[in-house]
Formats: C-alpha cells, structure tokens, sequence
C-alpha cells in the first residue's frame, strides 16, 4: 500500500523540500524532548536537577533515582515504591486483556457469521458502550463493587476493564471478520461442522493480525487507565498510574524530580515497549477501531 | 421418529447457540452501561449527597449547577480546550501527513518518533510537562541560564492561562495520532486521479486545495469525532497537570463531577453533570455511529 502510493507525492522545488525536512526535524524534536529530559533528568543527582540547565546530560551519572522510584520511593505513606503498583497493574492487564480478546472475537465471530435480526442494533449498542464519559458509571460501579465485595481489590479492576473492553474488542473481531469469506463457513457448515469448530478450525486460524491489534489496544488502553484506578482502588491495589500520581504529588519535603522521572518512564515503560515491538500494527489497528476500512 | 427429533434438537441448539453465546456480553452491557447510565440519571433528579438517596428533587440539581461558578468555569475551560485542541491537532496532524507524503527518506524513522506520546499515559505526559512548564526549573530556567534573562513562561501558574498549558500537553500527546489518520487517508487515494489531475496542469496546491484534501474528508470526520470524544473525557492529564489549579482555574467537567461526586458530598450535582457530559458526547457520536453501520449494511 505505502510503496504504490510513493508516486502520489506530486514533486516540490529544492526550496520547498529544505522546508518539508526541516518542518518535520523540528516536530521529530518537539516529540522526543520531553522524554530525552525526563530521561537525563532520571539520570541526574537531585543538586544537579535543581541548581542546572535540564537539557544539559548529567556530570554524575547516577542510577539510584531509579532505584529509589523503584523500591523505596515513598507511595502516599508508605515507603515502597512503584514496585508493588507495577505488579498491580500487570495483574489487572493480564486477565483483563485475556478476558475481553475471547469475548470480542466470539462476539464478533457472532455478529458477522450468524447474523439474526437486530443484530445491527446489538452491535450499535456495544459500540457506543465505548464512547461514554466514564464518569456516568462512576456511582453505579462503586455501589456494585461494594456489593459484590471486591471494592479496593484488583478483580474489582479486572471486572470494569472487562465491562468497558467488551465494545471494542467486539469491533475490532466484527470489522475484521466482516471481510472474511462467509462461503468458507457456510460451506463447512454443510459439511457438517458446529459452531465452535467452524470458529475454531476456519476464523481462529487467520485471527492473527487484529489478535496483534486488539490486544495491543486493550493494553494501553487498560494499562494507562488512572480514573477507574484512582476511584475504585486508591490504596494498597492501586495501579501504575494512581501511585504515579501518587509519588509525584504526595512527597513530603524535597521535591524529588530525579525520582519522579524514572517514575514516570518506569510507568510508561510497558506500553512503550509494547509500542516499539508492535507499533505498525498499532497504527493499524487505530485505523480499523475509527475510519472505516 | 427419535432420530428426526434428534436432528431437529441439534439444528435448534445451533441456531440458538450463537445467541447464547453473545447474550452474556449483551446483558452486561445492557446493565454496566445502559443501566448505569439511567441510574445515574435518575440520582441527577434526586436529593443524593455522600450516598445515593431517592427522594425526588425534580431540576433542582440541574438548576443549581448551572448556578455553580465552578461549572461556569468547567464548561468555558472545555470550550476553550477543546476547540483549540481540536483545531491545532488537526492542522498539525495534516500538515504532518502531507509533509511526510512528499517521499520523505527516513520516513519509517520519523513515523514512530511522532505517533510514540499516544502509547503513554496521560499521567506521564502530565508530570513531565507539568515540569517543563514551571518556571523556576523549567524551560523558563533553562533559558535564563543560556542567557536570556527577559524570558517569561509562567502560564502554569497563571488563572487566565494555565488552560493554554493542558492544550500544549494534549497537542503533543494526540497530534501524532491524527497525522497517522490522514496518512493513511492519504494512502488511501487512487494515484490515476492525481495523475489525471497533474495532466491537467494541476499545481501541487491546487492538487492539494482542490482534490486531496477534499477526499480527506472521512480521515476529517474521524479525527473530529475521537478528539472531541477525548477532549471532553479529558480528566488524568488535568489531574496530573494542574490538578484543576491554580484554584480552579482549570477546572474541566470531569474534574468537577468527580470533586463534587466524591469529596464534596454532592453526589446529585455530579450525577447531574456527568449527565451534561454525556449527553454532549451523544450529540456528537450518535449520528456519527447511526451512518457508520447504516453505511455498512
């Protein structure tokens, strides 16, 4: 797609590619610095920080802010660090993501294979379940979580990510096998196979690709939540992001930018990775979740 | 006999199957979602204050917050944030695309380098700028030690402007995410048409003016209606930028149902705006979403 369409560009003057390249280097800057100097700064004694230029590398390399942001840094008021919050978030990504990938590719497999009337009224509905303000399910939910006693927990967490994951893992799986060859199922329908083996042995197979998209999605989707995070689980199950918040408002005394930094990348670093691993497909995936086709 | 009815027992399972297995995803929509929101909307009507509570007030909540200076504010913030976000993503987005469209060499370098701000938080992106922003460690300072002594950069601090900040974060966050969308609309465009256009004596600004940009339109739609989807939910980045300060300077929707909602013991006022808020939500993406899967049938 990309190498066809090269000819599109219509040539420009010299004058004008001189602009075209600077323009973009000077936007390629303006992304990358903030996290270069989050970056150095992490990397600088705190003396350094407060008396320097935040631009300039460090003169003392020192790898204890991150250390400290790690596992002592104090978290609201308790000296633990991010690590604790790390592993709630990654045992609130985990199931939730697991959960919410099979529900939206039967779900999907549903909607476009075994179409039934109002089906397009059931989708419609799932679909703009993804679009709400959280904010007008935030009293239900906490009424909810209490009720079912998993309020403060992460399978609480695990539950609302669920809930509110469902609509786009159900769009991405429908939109995706909208295109798949309904005469393969059908033909293995004659053939005797079930609804589950066709799912199995026929769409499964050839999933792949929005697998990629949709897992990816939900992740940073879920991963980078701070609202459900700050109103359902603010204490001991808290995740990333509210400690996060947490360590960088709540600290008593000096202000610790070195630390807050390796923070804030220690915060980013799963879906940054997952970024740079999978990041085609990511933009991809985003193309399929909002324009058409 | 018995076997017919076997048969015809296997082929009803199959038919309902799929529905048995969509249902339970339905049903916790229906309730998660839709019977969330028709509960929060009937607390707007009534007298809930820490707890929700059923005596029925009628309007008054819906009266009295439009009578909150804070929601004033909250509402102007978000007119202001969200045009402005929208419009400056959307022009870099497009000239981002375009540029990279000309045969750029290193475009799969510059690619990523733009779109990596959407893969973070918006509580990264909020402590970092939160930073660079301050005055007294920031890019203030930092251009005072190089020398330029007059430098001023205090919006952050600023009642008037500390808005103007939350927009600079988000622009960074989410303007790579839209070039995306129009590159790939600008992918999407046949060539023979350009050619045709070119053969015409078409210049590269009429090109442009006239027949890209005009076939953009859908990348546009999209890009509108995911920004302000965004805009309006906005709340971890003003939290984490500003925390609504100074004061409540920059105060949002969001941050206003939640202050009201669970630390002011006014639960019917903030039901009552998360009702606003998404009903500014629907009126945006339920005609957006009605032609979308019109179109698809």
């Amino acid at each position: 797609m990309s190498v066809a369409s090269q000819d599109n560009a219509a040539s420009v003057g010299r004058v004008g590619r001189t602009f075209v390249y600077l323009t973009l280097l000077l936007f390629a800057l303006f992304y990358l610095l903030p996290f270069f100097i989050m970056l150095v700064n992490s990397l600088k004694p705190l003396g350094e920080i407060t008396g320097g230029n935040m631009i300039a590398l460090p003169q003392d390399w020192t790898i204890a802010p991150w250390l400290s942001a790690w596992s002592t840094a104090q978290i609201g008021v308790e000296p633990t660090g991010l690590k604790p919050y790390f592993w709630n978030s990654i045992r609130m990504v985990v199931p939730a993501v697991v959960i919410c990938t099979m529900i939206g590719a039967l779900n999907g497999y549903v909607l476009t294979k075994w179409r039934f009337r109002g089906d397009t009224i059931v989708f419609g509905l799932m679909l703009f379940s993804c679009f709400i303000p959280f904010q007008i399910v935030l009293i239900p939910m906490a009424r909810i979580l209490g009720i079912l006693e998993i309020s403060g927990t992460t399978a609480g967490l695990v539950l609302v990510h669920v809930v509110y994951g469902i609509g786009f893992a159900t769009l991405y799986y429908r939109n995706y096998y909208a295109a798949f060859p309904t005469e393969l199922v059908r033909a293995a329908q004659i053939d005797g196979a079930g609804f589950f083996q066709i799912f199995y042995r026929i769409l499964l197979p050839s999933s792949g690709p929005i697998t990629v998209v949709c897992v990816i999605w939900l992740f940073t989707n879920i991963w980078n939540d701070f609202l459900f995070g700050a109103s359902f689980a603010s204490g001991d199950a808290a995740p990333m992001t509210v400690a996060l918040n947490n360590l960088v408002n709540s600290s008593t005394g000096v202000r610790e930018y070195n630390v807050h930094f390796a923070g804030a990348i220690l915060a980013a670093l799963p879906t940054l990775l997952v970024y740079i691993v999978a990041g085609r497909f990511f933009v991809r995936g985003l193309m399929a979740g909002s324009v058409k086709g | 006999m018995a076997r017919a009815a076997s048969v015809d027992m296997r082929t009803r399972m199959q038919e309902l199957l799929p529905k048995i297995v969509l249902a339970p995803s339905f049903a916790l929509v229906l309730l998660f979602v839709y019977g969330f929101i028709a509960f929060t909307i009937y607390l707007s009507f009534t007298d809930s204050r820490m707890l929700p509570s059923y005596g029925w007030e009628g309007w008054t909540n819906y009266s009295k917050l439009f009578r909150i200076r804070e929601w004033d504010t909250a509402i102007t913030n978000l007119a202001i944030f969200a045009s402005l976000y929208i419009v400056i993503c959307t022009i870099i987005g497009l000239m981002l695309a375009i540029f990279l469209d000309q045969k750029i060499r290193g475009e799969g370098l510059l690619r990523p380098i733009f779109l990596y701000p959407m893969a973070l938080s918006f509580i990264v992106t909020g402590t970092a700028w939160k930073w660079f922003l301050d005055p007294g460690i920031g890019i203030e300072n930092t251009m005072h030690l190089w020398g330029w002594e007059s430098f001023e950069f205090g919006w952050i601090k600023d009642r008037n402007m500390a808005i103007y900040t939350i927009v600079i974060a988000a622009v960074w966050q989410s303007s790579g995410f839209v070039m995306a969308m129009f590159l790939a609309g600008l992918r999407g465009i046949d060539n023979e048409i350009l050619k045709a256009a070119q053969m015409d004596g078409a210049s590269n600004w009429q090109l442009y003016r006239r027949i890209i940009i005009p076939l953009l339109r859908p990348a546009f739609l999209s890009a509108f209606v995911i920004l302000s989807h965004l805009a309006i939910k906005s709340y971890d980045l003003v939290i984490a930028l500003t925390g609504g300060g100074p004061g409540n300077a920059t105060a949002v929707p969001a941050t206003f149902m939640y202050s009201y909602t669970f630390t002011r013991n006014q639960m019917g006022i903030g039901a009552a705006s998360a009702v606003i808020m998404l009903m500014t939500i629907a009126a945006i993406m339920v005609p957006y979403l009605y032609a979308e899967l019109r179109e698809k049938k």
